[in-house]
């Protein structure tokens, strides 16, 4: 199981062919508490860097962008009574969405977790 | 963060409480310190915030004739409200108008003895005081404060924090002004704010802000609140953000602020009339209005920003307004925002439906505020 990172403070997960993505932990501390989380339907195909989901805090929206093409396969439902679970465990419970991934030779170009943690640093 | 940006004298005290700072207004604020803006929400809504807004602007209006009543005259030529009736040891609220009805910008009004005392937006300070200057220079004289410090204490627990150090305090009742030390510090309070919460905004010389901020801090029930707080408390209080929910596009009327309006600058009043864009205005109170600013409840967790469309139909078809500020309510439990419709949508339970990512989420005009005020009346 290989976890990579993107500089918009992305992580995502790689099971097999599905990508569970969600927000790292600097980019939910720097969003402040979350009171409202939704993805692209599920069916909808997203090509890397397009919008798939969208995180609001009391202040602000912020797009979630799809770190590799695909298709959207899955939300976490819990997030939809309890979105401050990003918060509290945004790189395991708080995960976001699911993506069947379309090309995995995108995977090779995103962040190990070495070079993220250099890039916020 | 750029050079050019200014800061307030509690700037440090900012940085060692955590605060992240950002640029507002010309200066570096803090949007919130460790807490979280959700937190400094509740807290200020349960117990009491401590705001620093010394970037607003600060002045006091003499008149040349040294007669406080020839400038509250004078300051009626450019604003819709009646200052000559405001008493000493009293605020009110009130905006500029320009020659067409629209707000140049919307300010607080104190008296105190021989003094009116002029609060404005931080954003519009300078404008607003050249503009002052220019209009009444003849008869009266503008003396910008640029080295006053302004902070607010706002909340339910704010009323005894502020009796604990400063005991006369618990004589005033709400928009009331009175000049008390706190910490060794004199200040000029006023007792209101920008919350919907009671409590006071305390003015004093820039080099005792410190003190007087760490002596609140110092009281159990205070915590620090930032920007972020400070503009969900102020859109569920239904409070207008000069910028967004009000500007030089729109009037008094149809920001339905025309309750600061007092009758005797109305047709009919002892002093009908008489600033900019009057004749607007007034007509606009008699006859109405096409479009009038209202609250809006949508359905739903997704927060509706400034900026959405609002229709009459699920299928976006029939656009009747707009969305100026929108955010998370804390204490509302769910989205609140306030906006402007035609008229013919703007009674209180009107469906609308407001369009956020491609979808048209339901939503109903509601009553402001969103959350019941606190003033101690």
């Amino acid at each position: 199981m290989t976890v990579y990172y993107t500089k918009e403070h992305e992580w995502l997960r790689v099971e097999g062919d599905v990508a569970v993505v969600g927000i790292t932990a600097h980019a939910a501390e720097e969003l402040g508490e979350l009171v409202f989380v939704e993805a692209k339907d599920e069916g909808t195909e997203v090509a890397q860097g397009d919008s798939a989901a969208v995180v609001e805090s009391v202040k602000a929206a912020s797009d979630i962008y799809a770190p590799v093409s695909g298709t959207v396969v899955g939300f976490n439902a819990a997030l939809s009574d309890d979105p401050s679970l990003v918060n509290r465990d945004p790189e395991a419970e708080g995960w976001i969405l699911k993506l069947r991934i379309a090309d995995a030779g995108q995977l090779a170009a995103l962040l190990d977790a070495d070079a993220y943690a250099a890039l916020i640093a | 963060m750029s050079d050019s940006l200014q800061r307030t004298p509690l700037y440090d005290l900012h940085l060692s409480l955590g605060g992240r700072m950002v640029p507002f207004a010309g200066y570096e604020m803090p949007v919130q310190y460790r807490a979280g803006v959700m937190a400094e929400h509740q807290h200020t809504r349960n117990a009491a915030g401590l705001f620093d807004v010394s970037h607003m602007g600060q002045a006091h209006l003499h008149a040349r004739s040294g007669r406080v009543e020839d400038a509250a005259l004078a300051l009626e030529r450019l604003v819709p409200a009646d200052i000559l009736s405001l008493k000493t040891g009293r605020q009110r609220y009130t905006q500029l108008t320009d020659g067409k009805g629209g707000i140049l910008d919307d300010l607080m009004v104190s008296r105190l003895g021989d003094t009116l005392i002029l609060v404005v937006n931080a954003a519009c300070k300078d404008a607003d005081l050249a503009h002052i200057a220019a209009a009444l220079g003849e008869d009266c004289i503008v003396e910008p404060l640029p080295d006053r410090a302004l902070i607010a204490v706002q909340g339910p627990q704010a009323g005894a924090v502020l009796a604990r150090l400063a005991p006369s305090s618990a004589d005033m009742r709400f928009m009331d002004v009175a000049e008390f030390e706190v910490a060794g510090v004199p200040c000029v309070a006023s007792r209101s704010g920008y919350t919907g919460e009671d409590g006071f905004e305390l003015g004093m010389a820039a080099d005792g802000a410190v003190r007087v901020a760490e002596a609140l801090l110092a009281e159990p029930e205070v915590a620090p609140a930032g920007l972020g707080a400070r503009d969900s408390l102020r859109l569920e209080a239904g409070l207008c953000l000069y910028g967004s929910d009000i500007d030089r596009g729109t009037t008094p009327v149809e920001g339905a602020l025309e309750w600061s309006i007092q009758k005797s600058r109305r047709t009919g009043g002892a002093r009908a009339g008489g600033f900019p864009g009057a004749d607007i205005i007034l007509e606009q109170i008699a006859d109405g209005v096409s479009r009038r600013r209202i609250g809006i409840a949508v359905e739903g967790r997704a927060p509706v920003r400034g900026g959405a469309r609002l229709f009459a139909d699920d299928a976006g078809t029939k656009p009747v307004g707009h969305v100026t500020s929108g955010a998370f309510g804390p204490t509302f439990g769910g989205p609140v925002a306030m906006g402007y419709v035609e008229t013919a949508f703007a009674a209180t339970g009107t469906p609308l439906f407001a369009e956020l990512r491609g979808r048209y989420l339901p939503a109903t005009v509601a009553a402001l505020p969103f959350v019941a005020p606190g003033f101690k009346r």
